[in-house]
């Protein structure tokens, strides 16, 4: 696994833009942990969050369904269809659920990585 | 002006409403006399005392109303005397008042017959409240009651008896039957015995001769020498007009009573008014608030010169329907048609204690009138059709059996029909307060008064308020999401036209922004329902639901169900033992449905392909359990084995099987082959369910389990095999194309406009002249079914899609958990 230290965030190599399907989530291993990684190709816009849904602590989002509401970028959690916002992770269709993760994605040609902090 | 009103019971308080309402409170002086010691309050509700209304609460209006509106209201206060010269009235306290225009509202009491014994202690009227609270009080040492007259009113008492814990209560007729007025002697039979069995004891044809008891009341003896012991009785033999101060000043009343009036309620005295109760208009005491209400706003209209030419009293409708008493009990129009007046249509079902008679017009035309015995759903729709003289069905009989869609639309009656006749609301009123944005019932309640009284027309108000919503687009156009502007149904003749074929051209064209959780399966389920292109091809999988995506439903812990079709739920050994092979290879956990097939859990996502790549080599196919599509056609075993069996249901539940498999609709479909009556493969609980009969199938539509179950409705019968397929496709296709999003078949026939009779005209009879071209495209459909898990099992570039990590597609998620449980696996609880 490559991967590119800067200060504060280590960018790792996550896949090739080829193997994401447009408009959809894969799931990427990094260490023990598991990242949703999303590409929306019609803004050609990346997003990257937990793959553990909050609700019912399932490994599933990468498989969810994604669009927007109001333009802001989201995904549905397969189970229970809570959705949360690929922005800033805040769940948009019940206040009381605990928001995820993000990532940043930085795209190096067909490269896509991941930042991690470094911190974590 | 003044005004001075005698009584203050029901109309008495409309017509000051309605004063109020038309005069703008300050240019009439109102004043108002009344007998008993509270202010009006609703007699039609009278009984809703004994199951605990406080008279507060069926007061018409507080004390306050009257304040604030300047009525000077006397309580307690009778009018004595009245001098016509002076124009003067003068009270019971001492009071005296003159006036310009002075209006009887002074209503009737109980009729109480000329029986020696009526003034014992226990005999009771049912009138006020006050009535009541002296019965109340009397009631708990009483242990058999009686009431002398079974009409209307007799029936509300008896059960007023009954409700205040009286162990027996008896009612006594004098004429041969109950509620003589409105109902026939067959009719009446029906009712007595509903009511015996509800533990009231009915006599008919007795004449009470005298009330037994030395101080309170012991019994009764009759004409017939009969007697019946009774501790506790209540009189309601009809009604006496409150006349007698009209008398005393000259006015015209009537031989039997009442205060003669016109059709301006004018009394003989130009300057004096009756309405209500104690007017006799035409020969007629109106017994009805309806009619009292009606009288009161021509004389408000009148003597405010709101109405210009002004209006007239010309008669009243006098049905009716008897509430409270536990039996649904309603007369219409004229319920005793004679033979030369029209033909009567009856039906009766002395088992239920349902009786109902339409009296319809020589040629066919026109409902004259009616009675509604332990049945009176169809009350209101049957009232209105009479009122206004609307068109009967062909088979006027269809009226009687209750099928809504026999029934007159309610969009179909006159603008001026009148839907709430207490407060005489017409169509068009609650039409307009809906347009102005009162939107629910208690909205249009409010603003227009209707369903305030009685409540009899509430559901055919509901009724208008959605049709007019719907008429205004409201409820029509269920626009799909934030992302496309278009219902459904437009969405897809939209992408048919321009033939596009994945969700991003359909998104370019009609849609804008990314789409959304709703918008894509809404989409993919339309492109599917058209092409029935591989689901996962041109870029649509990611489109699609997420278990559509994966072709399986997930599961807790998130791995993954398998459904192979076993259609008609007949298998071989051969497969049985493949299936068990399998489910011990992978380790999956294998369970029969309720939909006659087997499903394995807990199988991994990557590990898919490969298990479907086993099934489909030992002859299996996808079976669609993830797909808003074709589940399962279960049959019974038919007549190949069955000692009942008709015909084949197996065969013709896996020939429909494997016609339909694959085909995608708004929402699930589920089907079932009965081999006969006894309906053993559940059809109609069905989408669309078949059941043998002696010349062949009777195909059912719009049956549904789930939450809200429903049984199926017969489309068409005694259909040989081709004919049935035929319909079948029709009818699918129709729905596919006119149904909302994730509306199974039930709902979507419950909301559509004409209801059954409108889908059998476009199925059966081609009402649209669709028919060949449904007929077509369903035939497209089945030419284009491929099972879908083959295209992926034997597509690398589709397999890789199955791995849970993109850059590790070997590994297995690694947070999957199983648990064990009677030698099986299981998802382990959620976390
Ligand atoms: C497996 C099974 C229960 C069982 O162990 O027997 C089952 C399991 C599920 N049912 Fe069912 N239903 C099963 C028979 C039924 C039946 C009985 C029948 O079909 O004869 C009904 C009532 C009949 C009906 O649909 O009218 C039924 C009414 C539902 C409903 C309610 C539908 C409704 O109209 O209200 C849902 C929810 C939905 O579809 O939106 C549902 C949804 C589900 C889902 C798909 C829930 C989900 O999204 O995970 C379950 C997953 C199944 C899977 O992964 O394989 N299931 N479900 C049955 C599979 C039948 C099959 O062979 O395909
Ligand atoms: C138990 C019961 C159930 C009923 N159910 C129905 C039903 O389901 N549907 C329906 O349409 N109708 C029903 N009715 C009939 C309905 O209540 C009457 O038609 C309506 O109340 C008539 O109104 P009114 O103002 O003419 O008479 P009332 O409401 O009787 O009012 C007359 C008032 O005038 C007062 N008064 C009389 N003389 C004088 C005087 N000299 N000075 C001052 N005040 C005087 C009386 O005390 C009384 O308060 C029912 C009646 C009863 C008793
Ligand atoms: S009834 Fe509920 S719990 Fe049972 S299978 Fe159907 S959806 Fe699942
Ligand atoms: S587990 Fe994701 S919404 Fe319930």
């Amino acid at each position: 696994m490559s991967a590119i230290t800067t200060t504060d965030i280590t960018w790792f190599f996550a896949c090739k833009t080829t193997d994401v399907p447009p408009n959809g989530g894969v799931c990427v291993k990094y260490k023990d942990e598991q990242i949703a990684l999303f590409h929306f190709t019609r803004t050609n816009r990346w997003y990257a969050t937990q793959n553990l849904c909050p609700h019912r602590r399932q490994m599933a989002l990468s498989r969810g369904l994604t669009g927007t509401q109001q333009g802001e970028p989201k995904v549905a959690c397969p189970f229970h269809k809570k959705t949360f916002s690929l922005a800033d992770g805040r769940c948009l269709n019940d206040e009381h659920e605990c928001s995820l993760t993000t990532y940043p994605v930085r795209l190096e040609d067909d490269r896509v990585y991941i930042g991690v902090s470094n911190a974590y | 002006m003044k005004i001075v009103v005698i009584g203050n019971g029901m109309v008495g308080h409309k017509f000051c409403e309605k004063i109020v309402d038309k005069s703008g409170s300050s240019a009439i002086q109102l004043v108002v006399f009344g007998e008993e010691p509270v202010q009006a309050y609703d007699r039609v509700h009278l009984s809703a005392y004994f199951s605990g209304k406080t008279g507060e609460e069926l007061s018409l209006a507080p004390l306050d109303w009257y304040r604030g509106q300047n009525i000077t209201l006397h309580l307690g206060d009778p009018v004595q005397h009245i001098d016509r010269e002076q124009k003067t009235v003068h009270s019971h306290r001492g009071l005296t008042e003159s006036y310009d225009y002075l209006i009887f509202a002074t209503g009737s009491a109980a009729f109480v017959p000329p029986i020696p014994g009526t003034d014992k202690k226990g005999v009771f009227l049912y009138r006020t409240l006050e009535d009541l609270a002296l019965m109340t009080a009397y009631a708990p040492q009483a242990t058999c009651g009686a009431v002398i007259g079974g009409g209307l009113l007799g029936l509300e008492a008896a059960k007023a008896l009954m409700d205040l814990g009286i162990p027996e209560t008896h009612v006594i007729e004098f004429a041969p039957r109950l509620m003589p007025r409105q109902i026939d002697d067959k009719g009446s039979d029906i009712l007595q015995t509903r009511l015996q069995r509800m533990g009231l004891q009915v006599h008919t044809s007795k004449s009470t001769q005298s009330i037994l008891g030395a101080n309170a009341i012991t019994g009764l003896s009759f004409a017939d020498g009969s007697t019946l012991p009774a501790d506790m009785l209540v009189i309601s033999a009809g009604i006496a007009p409150r006349d007698e101060l009209a008398k005393q000043c000259g006015l015209q009343t009537g031989p039997r009573g009442g205060i003669v009036v016109n059709g301006q309620l004018q009394t003989s005295d130009p300057h004096i008014f009756a309405i209500g109760e104690c007017a006799l208009y035409n020969g007629m005491i109106y017994g009805l608030v309806a009619p009292g209400y009606e009288m009161a706003e021509v004389v408000a209209s009148r003597l405010t010169a709101a109405a210009e030419p002004a209006k007239a009293f010309t008669g009243f409708d006098m049905s009716t329907k008897l509430k409270l008493i536990g039996v649904d009990v309603a007369s219409f129009g004229n319920p005793f048609t004679t033979p030369d007046e029209g033909d009567s249509i009856v039906l009766e079902d002395a088992t239920k204690g349902i009786y109902k008679r339409i009296n319809v017009s020589k040629d066919g035309q026109l409902l004259l009138g009616g009675i509604l015995i332990g049945d009176a759903s169809a009350y209101n729709l049957l009232l209105q059709t009479c009122k206004n003289k609307l068109a009967l069905p062909a088979e006027p009989a269809d009226l009687l059996l209750g099928g809504r869609s026999a029934q007159p639309a309610n969009m179909e009656l006159p603008d001026d029909a009148v839907i709430c006749s207490c407060e005489n609301i017409s169509k068009a009123a609650i039409c307009k307060a809906v347009e102005g944005g009162h939107e629910t019932f208690d909205a249009v309640k409010k603003c227009t008064k209707a369903a305030t009284c009685c409540g009899g027309c509430a559901p055919m108000v509901k009724d208008i308020i959605t049709a007019t919503m719907k008429a205004q687009g409201k409820y029509i156009r269920n626009v799909v999401c934030e992302h496309f502007n278009y219902s459904r149904q437009e969405l897809l003749d939209l992408v048919k036209v321009k033939s596009l074929r994945s969700f991003d051209e359909v998104l370019d064209h009609y849609g804008h922004g990314d789409g959304c959780e709703i918008c894509k399966p809404v989409v993919s389920s339309i492109l599917a329902s058209l092409w029935n292109d591989m689901i996962l091809a041109k870029g649509n999988d990611t489109a699609q639901d997420s278990n559509d995506r994966y072709l399986a439903n997930i599961q807790k812990g998130g791995t993954y169900s398998i459904v192979p079709r076993i259609p008609g739920g007949e298998i071989t050994p051969e497969k049985l033992i493949v299936i068990g092979q399998i489910a011990a290879q992978y380790h999956l956990y294998t369970k029969i449905t309720g939909g006659q097939r087997i499903d394995l859990f807990g199988a991994h996502l990557s590990d898919l392909p490969d298990i479907w790549e086993a099934l489909i080599n030992a002859g299996f196919e996808s079976g669609h359990a993830y797909g808003k599509a074709l589940r399962t056609v279960k049959s019974c075993v038919g007549s190949t084995w069955c000692r009942f069996g008709l015909h084949d249901s197996v065969s013709f539940a896996i020939q429909i099987e494997e016609r339909y498999r694959g085909l995608r609709a708004p929402h699930k479909i589920k089907s079932a082959v009965s081999g006969c009556i006894r309906e053993c493969a559940e059809a109609q609980s069905k989408d669309f369910g078949i059941i043998a009969t002696e010349k062949g199938w009777n195909l059912y539509v719009g049956g549904n389990g789930g939450s809200k179950p429903q049984h199926a409705k017969l489309l068409a019968a005694d259909l040989d095999s081709a004919t049935c397929i035929r319909y079948i496709d029709r009818f699918l296709m129709f729905y596919i194309k006119t149904a909302d999003p994730l509306t199974r078949t039930a709902t979507w026939l419950n909301k559509l406009e004409g209801g059954m009779d409108y889908l059998r005209n476009v199925v059966v009879n081609d009402s649209l002249g669709i028919a060949a071209e449904l007929e077509k495209e369903m035939q497209q459909l089945v030419d284009a079914y491929k099972c879908e898990w083959r295209e992926v099992v034997e597509n690398p570039e589709l397999r890789k899609r199955f791995s849970h990590f993109v850059n590790a597609p070997e590994e297995k998620d690694p947070t999957v958990k199983f648990e064990t449980m009677r030698a099986q696996k299981r998802a382990a609880e959620w976390k």
